[in-house]
């Protein structure tokens, strides 16, 4: 390993998120058991903390991977280290200690009980207030003339800027104005979450654009109109395609008519990639040998399976039977495994080999297992959770039917197998390729 | 002319008047009497206890329990058919041994949800 590569904190991010990748995924596994056999390990990890143990450290997985992404380009674009290098070390502390005492809280039972990204709400701040440094930090690096900045740039500081709004949203129901109102709380949370799922796909994207600019070695392709027309068309799904969520709730109906409007604008990003298909197989004969291009490919076929998902449950009329099944959870899957975590796995290879502290050769076998491990378990995953979802569609009539619980469960039991087998496979095909990257960072002398 | 920067800061402007307008549109309590302090105390005990890991209220939570938007209002369930499941627990949901004035406590919370519940389309 370099020397100066591994005094850069950009590192710290990214091995801290590879172990929070593991033990989240390996927390999803304990839950899926638990779907299958209620009594698992429910004494120590009962499912209301094994579920927020794994979907916060596997959100984590993907900011900590993604910010030391950004922590690595960004100087050697702009040709110059970081405004503040104490602010990014600092970020990294904040982000280190507050993931400890979060994790702590969860075994010991304390819980913020919001959904998805949920933490008693004093641990808000010090995150919020390093988002703050990072932002900060982004934008004292690139000072300069926006206009000559290829599109990855913009593209995280997007996701800088709208991360920081999203997260802020998200807490605004310790304000009683939200708190207090039923449908007002669920429509931010829905709000706030929704694009913050938007903002971390800016970052991550971003990163794909950076690789493949320099896969491909032509900087032009992340300059082009049309890449700035996706850039904008993806900027305003950020801002305003997050309502497809919110059919059910009793808010206003403009609200669900724009969404509705913005969300099927994803079409166009679909005809984009069938447009593009033949060019992308020509590309996958010439680079299908390097790693980094493999996830990337494996990430398209993840954007087209995901994408066509996503447009359908957008439908009102189809949204109606599909919300609140396990089709969403096909969707979510799908993208913070099939998509983010693929591409984050294609950003530190390429960082990794680059740095020459990993050896494809030397690890090729192990590296093409887990790919395709991951990658065809992830798939059974995704067809077993559409397939619990059209069940469960199919069994109610209306998205709050509770008709007979039990009898569904026994139902969807054959899915459930299914998905905690799956699941097995995810968890082995990441073990697979995460811990000789872990492994390189803990013992960078040895052979990796 | 490059409008990048300009399209970026309308677009952000937008945003900014949107999310004011989510907040306070289509949102007006249409039971106010659902405002109460047990329901605020249900509220509290529902995140404390971190019932969304397994209960959906619009499709938002977990799965290995049922939504409970409606179970309050739905003919055949009501407040004594959540009662009893809060207070014993199944082989799936733990008991949290919660008291009396807990338990209705989280259903005056169930409660109020159920009576925004005026329409799902």
């Amino acid at each position: 390993m370099k020397e100066n590569f591994k005094q850069n904190p950009a590192l710290w991010f990214i091995a801290t998120g590879l172990l929070a990748l593991i033990l989240g995924v390996f927390f999803g596994l304990v839950g899926s058991f638990q779907y299958i056999i209620p009594d698992f390990l429910a004494g120590s990890i009962p499912f209301f903390k094994s579920r927020p143990l794994h979907v916060s450290l596997v959100i984590s997985w993907i900011f900590l991977a993604a910010i030391g992404g950004v922590y690595y380009y960004l100087p050697i674009i702009f040709k110059r280290n970081f405004f503040y290098p104490i602010l990014v070390k600092i970020h990294f502390g904040i982000y280190f200690f507050t993931g400890i005492i979060i994790l702590y809280c969860y075994f010991n039972g304390i819980f913020g009980g919001r959904e998805y990204f949920e933490f008693p709400p004093v641990l808000a701040l010090p995150i919020a207030i390093s988002w703050v440094f990072f932002l900060l930090n982004f934008f004292k690096t690139i000072r300069g003339k926006f206009k000559t900045f290829p599109v990855y740039v913009w593209m995280w500081m997007t996701g800088i800027i709208f991360f920081l709004f999203t997260f802020i949203e998200s807490n605004l129901w310790q304000i009683s104005f939200f708190r207090e109102n039923p449908v007002r709380d669920i429509s931010v949370q829905w709000k706030a979450l929704g694009s913050m799922v938007g903002s971390w796909n800016m970052l991550i994207y971003g990163t794909s654009f950076y690789i493949m600019e320099k896969i491909k070695g032509d900087d032009k392709i992340t300059n082009t109109r049309i890449t700035f027309f996706f850039y904008f068309l993806s900027l305003t799904n950020l801002m305003f395609n997050w309502g497809h969520h919110t059919y059910i709730v009793p808010a206003s109906p403009v609200i669900k008519n724009i969404s509705y409007i913005i969300s099927m604008t994803e079409l166009l990003i679909l005809f984009n990639i069938i447009r593009n298909w033949k060019n992308t197989l020509k590309d996958v004969q010439k680079n299908f040998f390097s790693l980094p291009y493999r996830f990337l490919f494996a990430a398209d076929i993840w954007i087209f399976l995901n994408l066509v998902l996503a447009i359908f449950i957008s439908i009102p009329a189809i949204n109606f039977y599909t919300h609140g099944t396990h089709i969403t959870v096909a969707h979510a899957m799908g993208a913070t495994i099939g998509i983010n975590t693929t591409l984050l796995f294609s950003s530190v290879y390429f960082i990794f080999l680059k740095e020459k502290i990993l050896s494809e050769e030397n690890n090729k076998k192990k590296f093409s297992i887990g790919f395709w491990m991951m990658n065809i378990s992830l798939f059974i995953f995704w067809i077993s959770l559409i397939g619990a979802g059209i069940t469960k569609a199919m069994e109610e009539n209306h998205p709050f039917a509770v008709t007979n619980f039990m009898g569904l469960m026994n139902e969807l039991a054959p899915f459930f197998n299914l998905l905690a087998i799956s699941g097995f496979g995810i968890f082995l095909g990441i073990l697979l390729l995460a811990l000789p990257l872990l492994h390189s960072v803990i013992f960078p002398g040895r052979k990796n | 002319m490059d409008i990048k920067l300009p399209l970026f800061i309308s677009l952000s402007a937008l945003f900014l008047v949107y999310s004011l307008f989510v907040y306070t549109s289509g949102t007006e309590l249409t039971h106010p009497e659902i405002n109460n302090s047990s329901a605020s105390r249900g509220k509290a005990l529902w995140q404390k206890h971190n019932c969304i890991a397994c209960h959906q209220l619009y499709g938002l939570g977990g799965y290995l329990g049922p939504d409970l938007t409606t179970v309050i209002s739905q003919k055949g369930k009501g407040e004594q058919y959540a009662k009893a499941f809060i207070k014993n627990g199944t082989q799936r949901m733990p008991d949290f041994h919660l008291n009396e004035e807990e338990i209705q406590s989280i259903l005056d919370y169930l409660n109020s949800v159920s009576l925004t519940a005026v329409t799902y389309k």
